[in-house]
């Protein structure tokens, strides 16, 4: 028997609440102090299709799913027929009879069937069909053991705003599909759940943290037009605006949205725009506009397969390359690519620090599979009081004592120019998206452009040396090291761990800051390396190019995958014997 | 007390000589200062073309920003800080062909900007092709057989799409013009101001000698009713031997969007503090992931 090491998955159509069923189950687990980490997979539509929800649960703490599942919850008979292969033997699945499986197709692969009739006890005990998701639940929690007093206090807050009698049906219905399973199946499933002690968790994903965090960095102005999987951030914001005092905008388009933060943070809003790799190439021109007039703007890239529509609600990692060079003309720009659910909440934060000291566009590079898993996180792993550094922001003070005509792009050591916002009557400018003189007026001369274009990408230097070294996970000299990026960086370390304790030694280099490239960290971290392999979720093994061009450090190997599916740490041992 | 001479630069317009823009450009200095706005209290922002640099020749605060953009920018510099009066100066080609999406979406939102559309009909700054206000059949260097288009009518869709204020100017009447642009700096939402303007050098069709005997000011006739909604879309299809200028459409009972913003309600956004709480009052943020 194992307890709090295990798998359940949840499989049916959309709007069968595959969603909230998994996060209310996963939400209890984090309640009884287990470790989880969740995984979403749906198709782009809002009715049918196959979607699901796998939680891992562990007592350690968990950077991934993996590819064994020990109970399937299946709305449909379609998730069974999908995901029987990846149960373990002696694990189950829950189903309705109503669905006429074939209990030998289970049996054969020594899987248990336990099929459970969920309407009917909706019906019968709560008087209604839509409880039959809390039937499963309860009998999910039946089969695991897990502790009753959790499950009921996840239905309280999930039910409570539709008042008591809602609440107590769906008690009723999770107690009695609880009883029906303990006494049809009586010890049958051999991976239970049980609660621990531990300190409060949050089960939070990489979208929800990367709002936190810039809202604590004091973003104020968001605007975005909705596209998976950026728009929960403009979401986030969007109904907590009045409570927070921020203005959240859902624009007639991108173009329209990253403009607008433009026209903020021109004013002196720390603003910001999410989106997705299409919304972002309708940004481009915009971000070159910050870029030229040295506007502080951060923008969100949270990846999807591309190009064009690709796969909506999918996972790729194919936009770095487009991220960091995307522009006509050139012009300085940070960009940073968290690739933890802690990380999304740093990134969130010192983007706008960045922006502002660099008075360039800083960018934050997510994707899909990092927005919407959660997992379970310490009360202790955002620390809302972060810094802030809003770099050469000219007070009121100084303004009143301005007696020369100000230039807001007056050519610096650093590439700087101390910045004045629109409305003091000793500081006003004009900012010209044409090339422009140390005043902002448009300027033809050749000398001046010189000067400007030095001026600007003079703070690139600056920032290369204020960005962070990649981190690393493992011991220090391994004979292997993955290279990676982003959210791979979860399973990788799951990978790290599993060869760790084979025997083998491994360890994974992960470039956060990846823009403009920390060249001297970098080279530091990897020259050691005996066996570098590359780990990336897209086809060009896009990290690994970044890296050989600006350090001459190649790659011996890469990891790859490009099927809108993100890796499990099963996948990257898989591949490795193939570069290897 | 601020005079239109506050407003002078030292730099000098590349216009050239008779354009209607230093029609615009006067009527909007003079209207400033009727106004009592100072400089600093004024942000204009304009997009690409020869009319959209205007602000460069201006001492105030000003944004050229990107073809198109206009009303994007000014929007959130708008909800960033609506301590000062955002004022758009651009073309047809950039607010009506480019930036069309961004003109239905101002228009609907009765965002508190004043936008003032250099219209000459014709691409200017790039040397003469037609542009969205260009009449059907017009000939130009991409239209050699003449436009196949319908014109586009922007007094008529900013009715259909529920202005708040919708005029139009010309700019050899600048007397006329300032009046205007006071009335749309005291209007409370999204003043469009449509101004038709020669190009003396790609537009000869509609030149001063065209525009002059057709305007009339819809003001001066004593039954037009700026308040009636179907009479202002018929105005708006006027065109041709007569064509009106002045206010066809004004209300002041419609609040401006940031007017209905919550986060607006103490004061400009950038004069807030970053956080709008004490921070220990964010905690509760992680409470809802519990």
């Amino acid at each position: 028997m194992t307890v709090n090491g295990m798998t359940f998955k949840i499989g049916g159509e959309a709007g069968q609440g595959v969603e909230s069923t998994g996060r209310g189950f996963a939400k209890a687990l984090v309640r009884g102090g287990l470790h989880v980490f969740a995984l979403q997979d749906y198709h782009s539509r809002i009715r049918g299709g196959h979607n699901f929800y796998q939680i891992r649960v562990a007592e350690h703490d968990l950077y991934s799913h993996d590819e064994r599942v020990h109970l399937l919850l299946a709305l449909t008979k379609v998730a069974i027929d999908e995901h029987l292969p990846e149960i373990v033997p002696h694990g189950g699945v829950i189903y309705d009879p109503a669905l006429s499986v074939d209990e030998a197709d289970l049996a054969a692969r020594s899987v248990q069937a336990f099929p459970v009739p969920l309407e009917q006890i909706a019906v019968d005990e709560g008087g209604s069909k839509v409880m039959a998701n809390t039937a499963a639940i309860g009998a999910a929690a039946g089969l695991t053991g897990y502790d009753m007093d959790v499950i009921s206090g996840v239905i309280r807050d999930n039910f409570g705003k539709k008042g008591q009698e809602v609440v107590d049906a769906n008690l009723t219905v999770a107690s009695a599909a609880r009883r029906f399973v303990e006494q049809e199946f009586p010890d049958a499933l051999p991976f239970k759940l049980k609660k621990i002690e531990a300190s409060p968790r949050m089960l939070i994903s990489g979208n929800e943290a990367l709002s936190l965090g810039a809202l604590m960095a004091g973003c104020r102005f968001v605007a975005g037009y909705p596209m998976t999987p950026g728009s929960p951030i403009l979401e986030w914001f969007s109904v907590r605006s009045k409570q927070w005092g921020v203005v959240t905008k859902h624009t007639e388009d991108e173009l329209a949205a990253v403009n607008m933060v433009i026209g903020a943070a021109q004013m002196g809003v720390r603003a910001m725009t999410p989106t997705s790799g299409g919304g972002f190439a309708l940004m481009v021109e915009g971000m070159g506009l910050a870029g030229l007039c040295e506007v502080p703007i951060v923008i969100v890239n949270v990846q999807r397969p591309g190009p064009a529509t690709g796969l909506a609600t999918r996972h790729e990692q194919g936009d770095l390359l487009f991220v960091i060079y995307a522009t006509q003309g050139e012009f300085p720009r940070i960009v940073l690519a968290p690739g933890t659910i802690e990380q999304c909440f740093e990134a969130g934060w010192r983007a706008f620090n960045l922006a502002e000291k660099y008075q360039t566009p800083a960018l934050i590079v997510s994707d899909a599979f990092l927005a919407h898993s959660p997992r379970a996180l310490g009360m202790d792993a955002f620390d809302l009081a972060v810094p802030i550094d809003r770099g050469a922001l000219l007070s009121e003070e100084e303004l009143d004592k301005l007696a020369a005509r100000y230039k807001r792009h007056l050519d610096t050591a650093s590439g700087v120019s101390p910045r004045a916002l629109p409305g003091h009557p000793n500081a006003v400018y004009s900012s010209a998206s044409d090339e422009h003189d140390e005043y902002g007026q448009i300027c033809e001369d050749a000398v001046v452009r010189i000067q400007q274009d030095e001026k600007r990408m003079r703070k690139l230097e600056a920032a290369r040396a204020d960005l962070e070294a990649p981190l690393r996970y493992g011991p220090p000299d391994a004979d292997l090291t993955f290279l990676t990026w982003g959210s791979t960086v979860g399973p990788v370390r799951m990978a790290v761990d599993l060869l760790n304790e084979q025997g083998q030694s491994a360890n994974v280099v992960q470039i956060m800051d990846v823009w403009p490239l920390p060249v001297d960290r970098v080279t530091a971290a990897l020259q050691g390396a005996k066996r570098l392999i590359g780990v990336e979720q897209n086809h060009a093994g896009q990290l690994a190019t970044l890296v050989r061009a600006y350090t001459g450090i190649k790659v011996d190997g890469l990891v790859r995958k490009y099927d809108g599916r993100p890796m499990s740490p099963e996948y990257i041992l898989d591949q490795l014997k193939g570069v290897v | 007390m601020v005079d239109a001479k506050d407003y002078a630069s030292p730099v000098r317009p590349t216009w050239c000589t008779g354009c209607g823009n230093f029609g615009i450009w006067n009527a909007l200095k003079n209207a400033l200062a009727d106004a009592g706005l100072a400089p600093h209290e004024v942000m204009l922002i304009s997009g690409i073309g020869c009319g959209s640099k205007l602000p460069d020749y201006t001492t105030a605060n000003g944004f050229l920003t990107l073809h198109g953009r206009t009303l994007a920018v000014a929007t959130g510099a708008r909800l960033a800080n609506h301590g000062l009066k955002v004022i758009c100066t651009h073309g047809d080609g950039d607010g009506y062909g480019e930036g069309g999406n961004h003109f239905v979406s101002a228009v609907r939102r009765n965002i508190g900007i004043v936008d003032i559309v250099q219209n000459n009909r014709v691409y200017g700054l790039t040397k003469g092709q037609y542009s969205p206000t260009s009449p059907h059949g017009f000939v130009t260097r991409t239209s050699p057989q003449g436009a196949i288009e319908q014109t586009f009518n922007p007094l008529a869709v900013a009715v259909a799409a529920g202005g708040t204020f919708i005029s139009r100017g010309w700019s050899g009447d600048i007397k006329h013009l300032s009046w205007l642009m006071t009335e749309a700096l005291g209007h409370r939402g999204y003043a469009l101001v449509d101004v038709l303007q020669p190009c003396v050098t790609f537009n000869r069709r509609y030149s001063y000698d065209w525009l002059r005997p057709r305007v009339y000011k819809v003001q001066d006739e004593d039954v037009y009713d700026p308040g009636d909604k179907a009479a202002a879309f018929a105005k708006a299809q006027e065109w041709g031997e007569r064509i009106p200028i002045g206010i066809l459409y004004r209300t002041e009972d419609q609040p401006a969007y940031e007017e209905m913003v919550p986060a607006l309600e103490s004061g400009p956004l950038v004069r807030q503090p970053l956080h709008a709480k004490p921070l220990e009052e964010y905690q509760v943020l992680k409470q809802e992931y519990l």
